[in-house]
């Protein structure tokens, strides 16, 4: 998802009697529901994976921002322009709510954004395919935003206070994301055959790279378990992933546009669509860095933070100088 | 490079209504704090009015006092109304 493959730093998932008093009760407290707030005892590890986790969940947002930002400019419409404009500030607003949840676990803003920029830590594997036409823009709102829906309405329950509060923070405002995405494919679906083939042509690319974010499938995802067990995943990959598949099929049926599986069908039996195979050789090298921008992306967000740095000086010495006046 | 310091932010959401704390954010400067949290926490008419406090500022209980610290209300259940029976012929009370 926008947090893909979260490392735990453990094994194996480990059983009451395998754990110390201290971890027991943890442990107690989040089967019982009871939020763990910032200040509370909690292990070591479950406070590293959270760090990691809502740290990719951050970036994910900031640096999702870049292939929407690349059509503000050419937006078709003034409405639409105001619009994206509107979307993409909320994105960077996730990021804020994000950075602010992570910091409650001790560790600086400025640290975590290095982080990224040396390439320590990953962002969603989706925001590394390029944003060709418009109709990628339509694409991005009603998939890549309703695979995020899909993921961050359980994390609203998770056990984390801060992470959990900023999770129903941005679900309230994904739904204007989704919505103003389908609107776009549903004005291309229903003008020219050129504008339907570009909404096709958008769907053609990312429909595969949309079911891949919910990551790899649950019998290879090792550290699921213990995330499982410490709430901070609430529902698996491939649940996830079903729910998404059986939610958006009928949405493009009502497009009039196709998904690029020709194994699509729906089973009867399970009550629920069956896909083709997803290529989880493109997911990985995505994520190792080999996909169409991933050198792009960080070159833009390295650029951005070194060219705001005299702007961010000067606040700062001018607080200074404030501060010096009033004394 | 030093980094802002951090502010928590309380919004208020309608007239009659306490400030709630939404979150934090970074600023250089208390009045850069508030006009970030326009930004980022009222983008949809969420609020009124805004307070910033640096969040160096805060002082906040021991989670591991909560037992010694809340005590003295445990054994207090006569400050609920519900403590105290009421006849059910006995109206308005
Ligand atoms: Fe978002
Ligand atoms: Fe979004």
């Amino acid at each position: 998802m926008y947090a893909q493959m979260v490392e735990t730093g453990v094994a194996k998932v480990r059983d009451a009697h395998e754990m110390s008093p201290d971890e027991q009760a943890f442990q107690a407290r989040v089967d019982a529901d009871i939020k763990i707030e910032p200040k509370d005892e909690m292990p070591d590890a479950y406070r590293r994976t959270l760090i990691r986790q809502i740290q990719q969940h951050a970036h994910s947002e900031i640096v999702g921002m870049l292939p929407e930002g690349n059509w503000i400019t050419r937006a078709p419409t003034l409405k639409r322009k105001a619009i994206l404009m509107a979307k993409v500030q909320d994105e960077a607003g996730h990021g804020l709510y994000l950075y602010s949840a992570a910091e409650t676990l001790g560790v600086s803003r400025d640290q975590l954004i290095a982080d990224l920029h040396a390439g320590k830590v990953k962002y969603s594997s989706i925001f590394n395919y390029p944003t060709l036409s418009w109709a990628d823009i339509g694409a991005i709102g009603w998939l890549v935003d309703g695979a995020a829906i899909m993921n961050q309405i359980p994390l609203c329950r998770c056990s984390y206070g801060p992470y959990a509060r900023a999770m129903i923070r941005i679900c309230k405002e994904e739904s204007f994301h989704q919505r103003q995405g389908f609107d776009i494919m549903l004005t291309l679906c229903r003008g020219t055959p050129a504008q339907k083939a570009m909404a096709q042509d958008a769907l053609n690319r990312w429909w595969w790279p949309s079911l891949m974010m919910f990551g790899p499938p649950d019998a290879e995802s090792v550290h699921s378990a213990q995330s499982a067990r410490w709430k901070i995943k609430l529902l698996s990959n491939d649940e996830l992933r079903q729910r998404f598949v059986d939610q958006t099929v009928p949405q493009a049926d009502y497009l009039g546009i196709a998904m690029p599986d020709p194994q699509l069908k729906w089973n009867e039996t399970s009550g629920h669509y069956d896909i083709g195979p997803i290529d989880w050789d493109e997911f990985h090298n995505v994520l190792k860095g080999n996909g169409p921008c991933n050198r792009d992306r960080m070159r833009t967000r390295v650029k951005a933070w070194e060219d705001g740095a005299w702007v961010r000086d000067a606040a700062v010495a001018y607080a200074e100088k404030q501060a010096r006046k009033a004394a | 490079m030093i980094e802002w310091p951090l502010w928590e932010v309380f919004i208020r959401s309608q007239h009659g209504l306490a400030h709630k704390h939404v979150g934090s954010l970074h600023a250089p400067d208390a009045e850069m704090a508030i006009k970030n949290a326009r930004d980022v926490y009222t983008r949809r008419n969420e609020g009124v009015s805004i307070w910033v406090v640096r969040s160096a500022d805060v002082h906040a209980s021991a989670p591991s006092e909560r037992g010694p610290l809340f005590e003295p209300a445990n054994d207090k259940v006569y400050r609920h109304p519900t403590f105290f029976p009421m006849p059910e012929e006995v109206k308005h009370l």
